[in-house]
């Protein structure tokens, strides 16, 4: 049995289905990654996993433990580091820590050993005496990081954790996660920056519209898409009719196994190709035969996005930017507050 | 909340925690407690002055108008302060601080509301003191050790009442914004519409009934004894226009109040912080 278990899970805010009936399995000891737009559902999902939002339907088991029935004694396997770091501005880093250990029900010795354990592992000696007002956005997710490592979970859940940061503290951060799971702790991550889940993941889930649409190892989902990838721009702005025509024209070259026209990059139109070919020369031949210029066209091995694409028809990118405007970050916020 | 589940220990420890936390905002930024002391005081002196030359007997059972107010000052800086009671826990809802401190295993989450209570208590309490100490210097008296005895009680049940009430607006409230405005609204209507600043008899009818109905005027009435007479809880405290109350009446309202609050915000703090 795995050790996380998501069966059918459905939550609403008002009039719109954050999580539609999604099912998901995760095995102990892994770092597993939600990819997914902003809006995908990926926070709602997440904040489930730390009982801070009941589902409207469907069952989670941590450790075999249902979720909904026996949230206090799931809250003792998970640490918990929110999308939106939530800190006393006031208390210095260290009097946070200690204010979370006692929390966390920690024994005096203990709780020090560990203060001073996290301390040293997320760089914190310099400025761990100085309010957490003072700290800019690195050190400030580095303490709410280390809060939430404070009793040892067994699972850690991150909902978008380097969102905005400086690099020396996401590697710091990178790093720490990787000493985790060598440690044997699961982690959930949740994120929208595709390099951060290629590298960090051992399996990933890649959610869009409150759905699963796609769910295995970086590797698996990349091979699945059987090839290189070629995009092709015949001008800068295309229309359906034109890249649908050139398409028909390119799709018929021995090598090439599917074609996607990509509506929100202006039309460009994506190829998954045989890479033992020289595809590109017989493209650059048959579009000049055909009487097309070339605007772009470029060859890459698989990516995460190539996943997305294949899947939704659109780039991580671009649902990105069609969400832009689209939420209501304040109502969200409003119906996130207790 | 999960009562059969308490343990002791564990609550104490995380109750402790979050009053400690409380305690360390006010040590870092006591304006607060600053203002909450100030505003009474200068409310004792410009009052006290304001009536120093009315005629002897101006008003029933007091040497002075100072001896007067003092109760009513004491009354409404444990008030303010109850009453302001919710807004850091509305901060902590609207920063997210809130959930950090739901993802944690607590014993019982009641222990967030507690600590609460616990730091508004106390603070109201330095505050009245304070108030006390310098109604004292002034000259306006001091109640003896009975009295004393009423005046902590009166206050305990006051402050628990108003802080459940504030706690309950920090839950219902959309923001801050207006839980702020609230308490602007509802502090001084209350304070004026009470036998804080002047006796049942000196108002007009209607305003008699609704200082009468009024939960300040309860807490007032029983600390003005314990101020200006040897403490008797027989002794009619409250001339009010659907007839006398003694000062065991009024405190017995008070208490009935503070538990009848604590039992209707039990149903929606359990609902927000389950």
């Amino acid at each position: 049995m795995n050790y996380i278990q998501i069966t059918d899970l459905s939550k609403s805010y008002s009039d719109i289905e954050a999580l539609k009936d999604l099912s998901l399995e995760i095995n102990a000891g892994i770092l597993f990654g939600i990819l997914g737009p902003n809006g995908a559902g990926k926070s709602t999902l997440i904040k489930i996993l730390a009982t801070l939002v009941e589902p409207d339907g469907g069952e989670v088991f941590i450790n075999n433990i249902n979720l909904i029935k026996n949230p206090r004694k799931i809250r003792e396997l998970i640490g918990y580091v929110a999308q939106d770091i939530a800190l006393d501005k006031i208390l210095t880093g260290r009097e946070l820590l200690d204010f979370h250990s006692d929390l966390y029900h920690m024994k005096k010795k203990e709780k020090y050993e560990r203060i001073k354990l996290l301390i040293n592992q997320l760089q914190m000696n310099d400025w761990i005496d100085r309010k957490c007002g003072t700290y800019s956005g690195g050190m400030k997710r580095r303490i709410d990081l280390a809060a939430g490592l404070l009793h040892l979970p067994k699972v850690l859940i991150l909902d978008e954790p380097t969102v905005g940061l400086d690099i020396e503290s996401r590697n710091i951060i990178w790093q720490l996660l990787k000493d985790l799971k060598n440690d044997g702790m699961t982690i959930i991550l949740s994120s929208h920056y595709l390099d951060e889940i290629d590298k960090l993941a051992d399996s990933l889930v890649i959610i869009d519209d409150g759905k699963v649409i796609a769910q295995g190892t970086p590797a698996q989902l990349k091979n699945k898409l059987g090839g290189d990838r070629i995009t092709l721009k015949v001008r800068e702005f295309s229309t359906h009719e034109e890249s649908k025509k050139i398409s028909e024209i390119l799709s018929s070259i021995d090598g090439i196994s599917q074609v996607i026209i990509n509506k929100a990059q202006g039309y460009s139109i994506n190829f998954v190709v045989d890479k033992e070919k020289d595809l590109l020369t017989k493209l650059k031949v048959e579009l000049a035969f055909s009487k097309f210029e070339i605007f772009s066209l470029a060859q890459s091995q698989p990516s995460l996005d190539d996943v997305y694409l294949q899947a939704t028809g659109k780039t991580l990118l671009d649902a990105e930017i069609s969400m832009t405007g689209k939420r209501d970050l304040k109502k969200e916020s409003k119906q996130s507050m207790r | 909340m999960e009562l059969k589940q308490y343990n002791l220990f564990f609550l104490y420890q995380e109750t402790v925690a979050l009053t400690k936390r409380l305690f360390i905002q006010l040590k870092r930024r006591p304006s607060t407690l600053l203002a909450g002391i100030l505003q009474p005081i200068i409310w004792l002196f410009l009052f006290g002055a304001l009536f120093s030359k009315a005629p002897e007997g101006f008003l029933p059972g007091v040497d002075s108008y100072g001896n007067f107010l003092g109760a009513g000052l004491i009354v409404f800086t444990a008030f303010s302060g109850a009453l302001n009671s919710g807004l850091p826990l509305m901060f902590d809802r609207e920063f997210g601080f809130l959930n950090r401190l739901l993802v944690a295993p607590l014993a019982s989450r009641l222990s967030i509301v507690l600590s609460s209570f616990f730091y508004i208590t106390i603070l109201s309490f330095v505050q009245s003191i304070v108030i006390m100490i310098v109604s004292f210097v002034l000259g306006y008296g001091w109640p003896d050790f009975y009295g004393l005895g009423i005046v902590f009680t009166t206050l305990i049940l006051l402050v628990l009442f108003v802080t459940s009430i504030s706690l309950c607006l920090a839950f219902v409230l959309p923001g801050h914004i207006e839980l702020i405005a609230l308490i602007f609204v509802i502090n001084l209507p209350l304070l004026f519409a009470s036998t804080a600043l002047a006796p049942i008899s000196f108002m007009p009818n209607w305003l008699g009934w609704l200082a009468s109905l009024n939960p300040l005027t309860f807490a007032i009435e029983p600390i003005r004894i314990a101020y200006t007479q040897t403490m008797n809880l027989d002794v009619v405290a409250l001339h009010a226009p659907y007839g006398d109350l003694t000062c065991k009446s009024c405190i017995s309202i008070l208490f009935s109040l503070t538990v009848f609050s604590l039992i209707i915000i039990r149903p929606l703090l359990n609902r927000k912080l389950n």
